[in-house]
């Protein structure tokens, strides 16, 4: 559009506005809807009871991951109670619509939020929902993702649009560069830390800067996953030649006669030059540390050098009451160290860090090592390609021989429904993104923190720095 | 579906003095454990109301205690609903008999479940929900919220204005079925996907190999 300079956020508006409703809301086209059986089940249910159509089904795709076993040799069997009949519901309504899922056994199952780009399902500039919060991860290959429930996935499979909004913009610009074993995990604790669990405003976050520029697609994807923690609609980072690279090839990617038009739309999805955000936030990249969580929520995040927040520090009398509930919960005391404080589980997984990258940064601290006698240590692949990919370069047998569970992929541990838990109110360091109270499992004290931190203080029985490790 | 249209309210408001309440807390996984949208009144806060693994009461419990076991609203603090998706949380409010929260914000899928729901977010500033946590924990526990003049109105009188979507204050005014209303707008959707088909033909594509897709 020619006149004033647009975000991306703008561009990617314009380009799916069906019908403008009013007050700035707008019916936007929606490219992909994400089925999983935890809540496609209900959604399918949901339009076959009211007498509709599907309304395309061909932009309609599904999985299992959410509920769904990951034991080695697994099958539809779960141990969450009333799983079977999530799984039964879902297969159902999939098979009547006609809709592609990737079953349990299927080469491309796994965690929608890992699978949806890696297959090529997602692409820079599509609008993508799913009944699950973290669909914003999809913001790091450049896609306008967002977490949606049951009646408005009904409301998509119904007329392939949703009525919107349109949030308010923010750009977030990380200028400098990161330190040794600082990764985009630590970047979004340390952003929620800064601005609490609603910094985000319920705004679209742009990504940018040298220091997320300097990210691959897949730590990009870690970033915008836990945009939904820091209380924005959703976030994302402007396709770049990465992230064309990385869809290249890819299963449902473009098809090769439309290749170099999806590329040259992909290539002017960036905002213009003097566009105007409705917030903007710079920081110093090289200013983060690696972050280890010590509450209830992500904003409860510090750096793995320094000690618990006294609750009185905090503004008003109900922040004082939240962190005083968290510190109660988790057992953690005012100015204690976060480091060194004795774990016993840990857990690499899930739609934040669960990628071959993810699984080869773990890697390389536990090659050689063991993990701590006592500690029950757990790495669920977050797909079954990442999976094989990791095994073809022998990553399988690193985590196997450093005391590590090798699992098949899911949601699985992190959070207590497949039926999976590390043991009653067990400390436990994760790389998943909620350490909200029983999340894990009953009365599980969860730390959120990188593969790296988690490799770590896995192999110390303790909350453990990565950098004393020497291997990033 | 059709919901409960949403105007005015009257009755008991429990405080629930924290930020971030999250919806694992509001209804936890565990709980959600059939397909049907029924039987999710007794599982609201489970975690909560109830000793762990049980459902023997926990008599501390806000939501345990007379009057506010009869609360019709919840007044919280920032970020209430934050975390899942799950519809879940909006239903086992709404089957105990919530049909309001009041907080300085909500986690905005949360907020977007409630208004299919016929469950009325009302944000305020900060200030008025603590002032308002107040007045409800000094006993002066029956407030009313009125959509249509959108506003709160405390025992004492005093009212307390909140600002919300216009089509989002129709959806809870007329209970209106979303899906029906957007339907309306077919010709609009057809139109819209002609021309994007040809801007954007990947889009609409099958797999970029079909036999790759097979093996799928």
């Amino acid at each position: 559009m020619k006149g004033n300079p647009q975000t991306l956020i703008d561009k990617l508006w314009d380009a799916h506005m069906v019908a403008d409703l009013g007050g700035g809301t707008a019916l936007l086209h929606i490219d992909r809807l994400f089925l999983h059986e935890r809540s496609g089940g209900r959604m399918l249910q949901g339009v076959e009871q009211s007498g509709r159509e599907i309304f395309d089904s061909s932009l309609v795709y599904g999985t299992m991951d959410h509920i769904i076993d990951t034991n080695p040799g697994r099958t539809d069997r779960t141990k969450f109670p009333g799983g079977a009949e999530f799984i039964a519901t879902f297969r159902h309504g999939i098979e009547r619509a006609g809709i592609r899922m990737f079953d349990i056994g299927s080469p491309f199952q796994g965690i929608v939020h890992v699978i949806a780009p890696e297959l090529g399902v997602a692409q820079p500039g599509m609008t993508l929902v799913c009944g699950d919060s973290h669909t914003c991860t999809m913001g790091g290959i450049g896609a306008l993702a967002w977490g949606i429930g049951v009646t408005q996935g009904e409301h998509v499979l119904s007329t392939q649009t949703l009525a919107v909004k349109k949030p308010k913009a923010m750009r977030i610009r990380y200028e400098g560069t990161l330190g040794p074993c600082v990764t985009a995990k630590d970047i979004i604790l340390d952003l929620i830390a800064r601005h609490g669990t609603r910094g985000g405003k319920g705004c679209v976050i742009e990504f940018a800067g040298t220091a997320i520029e300097a990210l691959s697609c897949e730590a990009r994807m870690t970033l915008c996953n836990m945009a939904v923690e820091f209380g924005a609609w959703t976030g994302l980072v402007a396709p770049d030649e990465k992230t064309i690279a990385y869809l290249s090839g890819r299963p449902f990617s473009p098809r090769p006669e439309y290749w170099d038009r999806a590329v040259a739309w992909w290539r002017t999805l960036r905002s213009d030059e003097g566009a105007v955000y409705d917030h903007e936030i710079v920081l110093d990249a090289s200013e983060i540390e690696p972050q280890v969580t010590w509450g209830t929520s992500s904003q409860q995040s510090i750096g793995v050098g320094g000690t618990v927040p006294t609750p009185e520090s905090l503004d008003d009398p109900v922040a004082i009451a939240s962190a005083e509930k968290a510190q109660a919960y988790t057992e953690v005391a005012p100015g204690q160290p976060i480091a060194g404080l004795p774990i016993e589980a840990a857990f690499i997984g899930s739609c934040t860090n669960s990628r071959l990258d993810d699984l080869r940064a773990a890697a390389a601290i536990l090659k050689g090592r063991r993990v701590a006698p006592g500690i029950k240590a757990i790495c669920v692949p977050g797909s079954t390609p990442v999976k094989q990919a990791a095994e073809a370069e022998g990553l399988d047998a690193v985590f196997i021989e450093a005391g590590f569970e090798w699992r098949e992929s899911g949601c699985s541990l992190c959070f207590y429904a497949g039926g999976d838990s590390f043991g009653d109110a067990k400390r436990t360091i994760s790389s998943t993104n909620r350490n909200f109270e029983n999340r894990q499992g009953p009365g599980v004290r969860t730390h959120l923190a990188s593969p790296l931190t988690v490799a770590a203080s896995a192999i110390t029985g303790r909350i453990t720095d990565p950098r004393s490790f020497g291997a990033c | 579906m059709l919901m409960e249209p949403f105007v005015r309210l009257t009755g008991i408001a429990a405080p629930l003095p924290i930020n971030d309440v999250d919806t694992d807390a509001i209804i936890p996984s565990r709980e959600t454990q059939s397909v049907a949208r029924t039987g999710y009144a007794e599982k609201l806060f489970a975690n909560w109301r109830y000793q762990p693994g049980t459902r023997i009461v926990q008599p501390d419990f806000v939501l345990n205690r007379p009057p506010f076991d009869k609360a019709v609203m919840l007044v919280s603090g920032r970020n209430f609903g934050c975390g899942s998706s799950r519809e879940a949380a909006v239903w086992s409010l709404v089957q105990f008999g919530i049909r309001a929260v009041i907080a300085e914000s909500f986690g905005t899928i949360f907020r977007n479940n409630c208004i299919r729901n016929g469950l009325l977010p009302v944000t305020l500033p900060l200030e008025v929900v603590e002032h308002l946590l107040q007045e409800v924990n000094q006993g002066q526990t029956t407030l009313t919220v009125d959509l249509e003049q959108c506003q709160v109105v405390t025992p004492g009188g005093e009212g307390h204005h909140f600002t919300i979507d216009p089509l989002e204050r129709e959806m809870l005014l007329k209970g209106a079925d979303e899906i029906s209303v957007t339907l309306e707008r077919r010709a609009d959707i057809d139109a819209f996907r002609e021309r994007d088909r040809a801007l954007r033909p990947w889009v609409y594509q099958e797999s970029s190999d079909p036999q790759r897709e097979q093996c799928a």
